[in-house]
């Protein structure tokens, strides 16, 4: 059980946290037809918007209640009923997210208050469930917004019913924040496998995978789980749970119908793999596939391949926690030692991070604690570039932002497949940077090199 | 920082926007809002100062969504792309912790980075619970013998265009006149020529394209004082009063900077602009011209005869590929117009320019360059854009990143004009890479690829969405485009 520690320090320097509303805007962001709103000055939403403009290389719907200096001083209550009327008579949103952000809680907001007035002076939009979420900017971390919305748009869509298993071949998928687009139609390729239908919530790999549609513009998200769906999640035959953070949204959804689920912290690497597989295939009453036994049979051969770059490899880690520990656990299991652990924020899965100690801290503090552990390589965002380069190590970029590599935000990490092309990213890292040993030029011998004398090649350096 | 200070920033008289309506300071509409914070604003003029520790003062919000965030380059210390940060927690605001808490952030960062100076941003939360940390600042400067500059610019104080002003204003209070210039050394100057010194207000250096500009300078024996801010150092700030005259090179943004530099120490200012050939020999032009050195004239003369021959010449093969092509420009502010001036340039048509944050001065620029037949968009909403595109029959849309993938969704030809591009347009030889770019995308076999439909579907790619619902940006309460020519036109008629 890792140790956590906390950094007492004044400043963060170099931040590794993003903001909770960022993190409750990316799970709307998953709804089809979804318009998250934050409530705050327009500031907070800019910046959360090239932000995820910047990862995703997409336009990213986003809508502010626009405090200005007066609404902050008097009262702010009239932006948000304006806010929600202007942005549900506009863009025609099939849910919104109302987030609050630091600004709004520090003066003092009810947004379940306002959500009522909204809805008493507007019926007319009636229709469109609006999850409200608290998610002030100096608690938590984009991970733990984004929990919170979840449980906000489950809460604000699925109905108290006791139909759990109508539909047999449902299973709904309660979806974390340290999952990529990539890594959902993996998920769901792979339920579908066994005959299953899933229902992905939020479903980013429906909306942010990055495809061309044949409208040329929508005010809203161009995909993720139609609303329409979310009344059905009380009618399936199982819920699993992916991610740590999610399990106040499972209970909630456990809570309100009924269906059964089974939790994951992670898909990364050989047992979590298998865990899934034999959940699927109990839960379908149907064979292991073959071709995921094929897949499975791959990543082994790979796991043998490239244990010579991961074994005792010094790893140091930056993430938000369930990527921290999904990563960590995957590379544990593969001979790496985690010698440097940080996490923006805390949370109950640090603790099960296989390292003997997590930091709650910024990039600066992982740089220190690299470079006090010899880190070799470096996982985290773009965010971290600065800082692999100071430390001299290669990064390998995971999480967000992914501002400086192209196809990061859709990248496949977790299932059998996923799992593998990790495997060989990572490795290739390593060999592409591994370090020669000096050449030594004995003085007792006499030769006449003349390639000796060119400065590369009589010192120690990478290839 | 109090209601009335906020309006005394507001009422520029430097600025020709400030006789008419404020159209640019009117009250943002909930719901229906684009664009930056006063914080967002404040940070972008003067995050570039490359060897100042910037410090936000607020939750993480403000710096950890925007940090490490721009295109803007140096060419020494690295340390303004360290992003900082107080961090407030919950426990600090509500025990009243901030203050301590930013003055020991503060000494942190002069123990680990040693900064030539600390800028201390506020923001919202700090602001509404009243941290003080103007004497924050104070007191941490005279503990420690580090200038530390408070930059009162919480996000509800305004817009990004007023957090510009607060930046300046920032910087005209606590630094601009604090220093004299380094001499510079005998080795420096070229035989024969008398030094002039100049500044150059709201140049960011993005992608380094202020390195097109510097060589000309250095030949001409024009010293650089102060870049506000593009790769510039705290002490080049300090000694701006001693220029002899002011650019202002990026919109007014920051012209109460030109304006207060002219009114203490009587350094005249113009606006000018580096995009395109016409204008970058202009701007050279206007800096002789007000120095008024007969020489110096004669010398720049020189120079923009050889430069406009060398780079019209290496554009000529160019040319025949561009000309013609219409362009939908679509930026606020100056580039409005300085960058109608580069595609005219290239003999390309400039069909619409945007003028959202454009001053009324600005507007008078485009018709004289455009002529009757100017276009003026004032709709921010991605619907109308791509409508007017669609209407004025386009061939290209240049705007800033927030538009990027909007156009790229719609399938056209686009090309990055703002901050965060990666690419350097500023110069004469800018102008090369402006072109490459404009070709890269105008010729791009992919719009064809990605028009067509699948061999094995009838149906039509690309087609406009109105009936899909409108983006909340786009103003409905005013005409989208008030045509300034060409009064039949409306682009929300369109489609």
């Amino acid at each position: 059980m890792a140790e956590i520690v906390r950094h007492p320090k004044a400043l963060a320097v170099n931040p590794l946290k993003s903001s909770a509303p960022a993190g409750a805007a990316l799970a709307c962001l998953g709804i089809n037809r979804g318009m998250p709103l934050f409530h705050g000055s327009q500031g907070c939403t800019a910046f959360a918007k090239v932000f995820f403009v910047r990862h995703f290389r997409e336009p990213i719907p986003l809508q502010t209640t626009a405090m200005d200096q007066v609404a902050t001083v008097m009262s702010a209550d009239e932006n948000v009923v304006q806010a929600l009327a202007t942005v549900c008579g506009k863009s025609k949103p099939a849910l919104v997210t109302l987030a609050t952000t630091a600004l709004a809680e520090t003066q003092g907001t009810d947004i379940a208050r306002l959500l009522k007035e909204f809805r008493a002076q507007h019926p007319e939009f009636d229709h469109i469930p609006v999850a409200a979420v608290n998610t002030p900017d100096f608690t938590g971390c984009l991970e733990s917004g984004y929990a919170a919305a979840v449980k906000g748009i489950l809460d604000a869509a699925v109905p108290e019913t006791r139909h759990a298993g109508k539909r047999k071949k449902q299973v709904n998928l309660l979806l974390g924040s340290h999952l990529t687009s990539g890594d959902v139609e993996a998920i769901k390729d792979w339920v579908e496998a066994f005959g299953l239908r899933p229902l992905a919530v939020p479903d980013l790999a429906d909306s942010l995978d990055g495809h061309l549609i044949s409208e040329d513009f929508l005010p809203v998200t161009l995909g993720g789980t139609p609303v329409g769906e979310l009344a059905t999640l009380g009618e399936a035959a199982a819920t699993i749970v992916l991610g740590r953070s999610l399990h106040p949204a499972a209970d909630l959804l456990a809570e309100r119908t009924g269906v059964p689920d089974w939790r994951f912290d992670g898909l990364m690497g050989l047992d979590a793999c298998d865990r899934f597989t034999a959940l699927l295939a109990e839960l379908s009453g149907q064979k292991v596939p073959e071709k995921i036994e094929r897949q499975r049979a791959q990543l082994q051969d790979t796991m043998v391949d490239t244990h010579f770059m991961t074994g005792l490899r010094r790893v140091g880690i930056a993430a938000d926690p369930d990527l921290l520990h999904q990563l960590a656990t995957w590379l544990a299991g593969m001979g790496s030692e985690i010698v440097a652990a940080v996490a923006p924020a805390k949370s109950a899965v640090l603790a099960d991070v296989p390292a003997a100690s997590v930091h709650v801290g910024d990039l600066e503090d992982l740089e220190d604690l690299a470079r006090a552990g010899a880190a070799e390589l470096v996982l985290g965002s773009s965010h971290a570039a600065a800082t692999a380069e100071r430390l001299g190590v290669p990064l390998l970029r995971a999480g967000m932002p992914q501002y400086d590599y192209i196809g990061g935000h859709c990248k496949t990490w977790v299932g059998y497949r996923g799992t593998r092309q990790a495997l060989f990213d990572l490795a290739n890292l390593v060999v592409h940077n591994h370090e020669h040993i000096a050449p030594y030029r004995a003085r007792l011998l006499v030769r006449d090199d003349r390639e000796a004398s060119q400065p590369q090649a009589a010192a120690g350096g990478r290839h | 920082m109090k209601a009335s200070d906020i309006a005394a920033l507001l009422d520029e008289p430097a600025c020709a926007h400030n006789k008419k309506e404020k159209s640019g300071c009117a009250r943002p509409k909930p719901g229906a809002s684009a664009g930056g914070c006063a914080f967002d604003g404040a940070q972008i003029a003067l995050l570039p100062i490359a060897d100042v520790a910037h410090v936000v003062h607020g939750p993480i919000a403000c710096a950890g969504n925007s940090w490490d965030n721009r295109g803007t380059r140096s060419s020494g210390p690295t340390l303004y792309r360290i992003g900082m940060t107080t961090d407030l927690s919950e426990q600090d605001i509500i025990m009243g912790r901030g203050e301590k808490r930013l003055f020991h952030g503060i000494k942190q960062a002069i123990d680990r980075y040693s900064p030539a100076a600390v800028f201390v941003y506020n923001t919202c939360v700090p602001a509404l619970i009243g941290d003080d940390i103007e004497s924050v600042c104070k007191a941490a400067a005279e503990r420690w013998g580090v200038p530390v500059v408070p930059v009162d610019s919480a996000g509800f104080y305004g817009t990004k265009n007023l957090g510009n002003r607060i930046a300046g204003e920032a910087m005209f209070k606590h630094v601009i006149g604090t220093r004299e210039p380094d001499p510079l050394p005998a080795d420096a100057v070229p035989p024969g020529i008398a030094v002039h010194s100049i500044n150059l207000i709201g140049e960011y250096n993005i992608a380094g394209e202020l390195w097109h500009v510097l060589p000309l300078f250095d030949e001409l024996g024009i010293r650089v004082l102060c870049t506000l801010s593009g790769d510039a150092r705290f002490h080049e700030v300090q000694t701006m009063h001693r220029a002899e005259v002011s650019m202002l090179v990026c919109a007014k943004a920051m012209v109460n900077v030109a304006r207060k530099i002219e009114e203490n120490w009587g350094v005249p200012w113009f606006e000018g602009s580096f995009y395109g050939i016409t204008d970058t020999s202009q701007a050279l032009r206007d800096i002789a011209r007000i120095i008024n050195d007969p020489d110096l004239i004669a010398r720049t003369e020189a120079v923009i005869v050889r430069e406009e021959a060398r780079v019209r010449a290496e554009l000529e093969v160019w040319r025949p590929r561009l000309e013609g092509k219409r362009v939908l420009l679509f930026t606020g502010g100056v580039k409005s117009w300085s960058v109608v001036s580069a595609l005219q340039d290239l003999g390309m048509n400039v069909v619409a320019s945007g003028t959202k944050k454009s001053t009324e001065e600005d507007k008078a620029r485009i018709l004289e360059l455009m002529g009757d037949k100017a276009v003026m968009l004032k709709s921010e909403g991605a619907r109308d854009l791509l409508n007017a595109v669609y209407e004025l029959k386009a061939d290209i849309l240049i705007a800033g990143g927030r538009n990027l993938y909007t156009a790229l969704k719609a399938r056209l030809p686009f090309l990055d004009i703002n901050q965060e591009r990666e690419f350097a347009y500023a110069g004469y030889d800018g102008m090369k890479e402006l072109v490459r770019q404009l070709a890269l995308t105008l010729e791009s076999p992919v719009w064809e690829a990605v028009r067509r439909p699948a061999p094995w579907s009838a149906k039509a790619m690309v087609v406009a969405g109105p009936e899909m619902g409108d983006s909340p940006d786009a103003e409905d309460d005013e005409p989208a485009a008030p045509a300034v020519g060409d009064a039949g036109f409306d682009p929300l008629a369109a489609a």
